[in-house]
């Protein structure tokens, strides 16, 4: 201690402490950060069909090296999840432009997408592709779910994620037939005019948990056709239309009897 | 006492046989009911299905009430927190709740029969307000509001504003978050009242909303208040019905003197049972089969959470969309400190207040403008009475249009449209579209008026071309039968009000003449633009000129043909 008592107003002091403090720093934050995207799994190969995919399907937006263009957000950093999403719902390629992009039957298959999402997350970390065990509904608190998705969720997915609308022709999807990975992705990298639910937000078990009520929904409702879980709405609708036309079809029938 | 005792002596009636025979005699001879039955079996009524539309309303409120009976057997209207142990429904398991929301859960799943008893009254609910708006416009559209009908118009507007409260109420009870949602928005319109809104607010909800009173003040406005009242406004419209008679749609022999139908028993008594049991059915078949208001989705109320596409039952979407489209820049003013909530009371006080209003005082008007003090029994085709027409499609475009708004989020996101787009449409929709639905409306009656006068004077186009010996064509046209042309000429074409003169002879003013003049130019409003039936001067005339047709060309116009409008129609067939 005497010899670092010594030392401690040398000229040199402050130079070695921010050293060891932004090594400390770094350390603690390499540690701890988030893991980079599936660096694990993709090889170079990988990263090389996903380029050249990138640039035939994808360039021509978001320029040669994903950089973006006006209008068109930069995918450097955006992570393997977020291009999973993307491609995975077919709302990537985008089909033409408008609102929002729409989700459609898939243009790439499991294999080019995984090169995609390799090559993508080659230029920058950002979140990985969740695993099958992270998303699987079975391992979910469907309760808990139902509380963070009323909370956090059914203002624009509607409360049993049956959809509803935004601005300016922009809407909240349906959610009945999106996979529990592209419900996982979604929360993790906000698309669109998603914002975005990262895991100090909503933890991952959280979010397993929000998945296992969506899949739960899907069983449909205790009590009949859920009349697409719309609410009053289509409830008002098909009782007019059914009741009040099947009572009012039978009045006729009763006047037309003996008239 | 005396009296029956002495009959009996005099007739000495065979004693009844049957068993029902019996019990009838039995049941007569201590209550004298036999009168009673005898008159209401024998009481003639008009017959068209257009008729039942007010039963599908009656019977599905008796519905409500025996489904409701079984709902009160199992809820707690208590604000109290539980947490709730059921299984069943797996989101709510183990979650904070109120005991209100509980037991309707508990109702809907461990009680046997309770979710399928719970959608049937909220199924019956929501038909017995359609089945009240339909009757409505039967009984608008025909003019069966008018002397001496009045008043019951009167009773019929206060059920259906007891209806709106009714569901209102009973929506509300089981205190999840999309009814919650619903008083909310009634505290903040109550709030807006200005000066004595947050008073009413804290007497409502006894403290700052939500507060731990207002689901048992609900509960007894629904279950006790609103249908004892309900109850004893229908026995006094039905006594009104039978006091007033039926009314009868116009054809041959039915005048405002007579009823023509068929006798209560056993007609009407075997339809109306059998109505009775179609409506039951129906109902159940709905609640069995298709889901309503699952509570369990949205969750125990909460007041942070609104999901989209959170919208009031249908009867109360016209509200709903009245808030939706006010545009909230701008309305709010604050005066001395005083806040001033336009964009909260324009629509949901005026608007609701126009509307009703309206219907409220529509008769009184109607009658007033017409300056006839008659009895009507005979019921006006909507055709004959263009302008009521027009107004009562016009008053529907409002109300459509306000209840499309209320559910323009589904509207955008089911047709793929811009919401805001959309709302700016019915902005403007608002105020075009019931004076466009007039304007049509008048026109389609008044064509519909002189196609009928058409009829009359020449008669069902045969399409038997008929060729004469000098090689002239001819249409033969064929008569109308008494029957079809009662159905055309029988009505009374309303002419504006004709006033006394501003002064008498002597040039002093008369009193009242300025309110007389207000009256007469809305008179004319209504019935400036008539066409007039034809008259029996007008019919020989065009048979005499038929008869003609078999000599000369049919191009020849018609002769002495009637007044105004009715000129064009009667030329070149």
């Amino acid at each position: 201690m005497k010899a670092l008592a010594a030392r401690r107003h040398h000229r040199f002091a402050p130079a070695v402490l921010l050293l060891l403090a932004l090594l400390v720093t770094g350390g603690v934050y390499a540690a701890l950060a988030p893991s980079p995207a599936s660096a694990d799994t993709a090889s170079t190969a990988d990263i090389e069909t996903g380029k050249k995919l990138f640039q035939a399907n994808c360039a021509t937006c978001h320029g040669a090296n994903a950089e973006g263009s006006p209008g068109v957000p930069s995918l450097v950093g955006v992570g393997a999840a977020a291009v999973d999403f993307q491609v995975s719902s077919g709302r990537m390629p985008m089909q033409m432009s408008g609102p929002q992009a729409i989700s459609k039957p898939r243009q790439m298959d499991e294999e080019q997408t995984a090169a995609l999402a390799a090559y993508v997350s080659s230029l920058g970390a950002g979140p990985a592709i969740p695993t099958d065990a992270q998303v699987d509904p079975a391992d979910g608190d469907i309760a808990n779910g139902m509380a963070l998705f009323r909370t956090n969720c059914a203002m624009c997915h509607n409360a049993v994620g049956a959809g509803g609308a935004l601005s300016e022709g922009k809407f909240a999807p349906a959610l009945w037939e999106t996979t529990p990975r592209n419900i996982y992705q979604a929360m993790l990298t906000g698309p669109q005019s998603m914002p975005v639910f990262n895991d100090a937000n909503v933890t991952p078990e959280e979010k397993q948990d929000i998945i296992a009520f969506l899949v739960d929904q899907r069983e449909g409702s205790a009590g009949g056709n859920a009349l697409g879980g719309l609410g009053p709405v289509s409830e008002g609708l098909w009782g007019w239309a059914v009741g009040m036309g099947v009572l009012i079809g039978a009045a006729v029938w009763i006047g037309a009897k003996s008239s | 006492m005396s009296t029956t005792a002495s009959n009996q002596h005099r007739e000495a009636p065979a004693k009844p046989t049957t068993p029902a025979g019996k019990a009838a005699d039995y049941l007569d001879q201590r209550t004298s009911i036999g009168v009673l039955v005898k008159e209401f079996a024998r009481k003639v009524f008009p017959d068209h299905w257009s008729f039942m539309l007010g039963e599908i309303a009656l019977f599905s409120f008796v519905v409500l009430l025996i489904s409701g009976v079984f709902l009160t057997m199992f809820f707690e209207p208590s604000m109290a927190l539980t947490h709730y142990e059921g299984q069943h429904p797996a989101n709510m398991h183990g979650q904070l709740m109120s005991v209100a929301f509980a037991s309707t859960l508990e109702m809907s799943f461990e009680v046997r029969g309770g979710l399928l008893m719970r959608q049937i009254h909220h199924w019956s609910a929501l038909i017995f307000m359609a089945a009240i708006v339909t009757h409505m416009m039967r009984i608008f559209f025909t003019g069966a509001f008018r002397k001496p009908r009045e008043l019951n118009w009167l009773v019929g507007m206060t059920m259906l504003i007891l209806g709106l409260a009714a569901g209102f109420s009973g929506y509300s009870l089981p205190d999840d978050v999309l009814s919650g949602n619903g008083l909310r928005i009634t505290d903040g319109v109550i709030k807006s009242i200005p000066v004595i809104g947050s008073y009413t607010s804290y007497l409502v909800f006894g403290g700052e909303f939500p507060g731990a009173h207002i689901v048992p003040r609900l509960f007894t406005i629904h279950i006790l208040i609103v249908p004892g009242l309900l109850l004893a406004l229908i026995a006094l419209h039905l006594f009104l019905m039978v006091l007033n008679k039926h009314t009868q749609y116009p054809g041959g022999g039915r005048t405002d003197d007579n009823v023509v139908g068929f006798p209560a028993l056993p007609v009407y008594v075997a339809k109306m049972t059998g109505n009775f049991f179609i409506i039951f059915g129906v109902l159940a078949l709905m609640g069995a089969t298709m889901a309503i208001n699952n509570v369990w989705n949205y969750g125990p109320f909460d007041p942070s959470p609104v999901s989209a596409g959170a919208q009031p039952d249908w009867y109360m979407l016209f509200l709903e969309g009245s808030l939706r489209l006010m545009p909230g820049q701008g309305t709010e003013w604050v005066i001395a400190g005083f806040t001033l909530p336009l964009n909260i009371l324009v629509p949901a006080m005026v608007v609701p207040g126009l509307l009703f209003t309206f219907l409220f005082v529509y008769p009184f008007v109607e009658a007033k403008v017409r300056g006839d003090e008659r009895e009507h029994h005979v019921l006006d085709r909507p055709r004959n009475v263009p302008t009521r027409t027009a107004l009562g499609v016009a008053f529907l475009t409002a109300f459509i249009i306000l209840a499309l708004a209320g559910s323009n989020d589904l509207i955008a996101t089911h047709f793929h449209l811009s919401i805001n787009s959309i709302t700016w449409v019915f902005r403007v929709l608002i105020f075009v579209g019931p004076v466009f639905a007039f304007w049509v409306t008048k026109r389609v009656c008044l064509g519909l008026q002189r196609k009928d006068r058409e009829l009359v004077l020449h008669g069902h186009e045969s399409g038997r071309i008929v060729r004469f010996a000098n090689g002239e064509y001819i249409e033969v046209h064929r008569p109308l039968d008494e029957q079809e042309r009662w159905l055309r000429v029988n009505y009374h074409a309303y002419e504006p009000l004709r006033i006394e003169p501003k002064s008498d002879a002597r040039g002093v003013k008369r009193k009242g003449y300025g309110a007389d003049r207000r009256w007469q130019r809305l008179s004319r409003f209504f019935f400036e633009d008539r066409v007039e039936p034809v008259t029996p001067a007008e019919l020989a005339a065009a048979h005499a000129h038929g008869e003609h047709d078999e000599l000369a060309p049919a191009e020849h116009p018609a002769i002495g043909a009637g007044v105004g409008a009715g000129h064009g129609t009667t030329q070149g067939h």
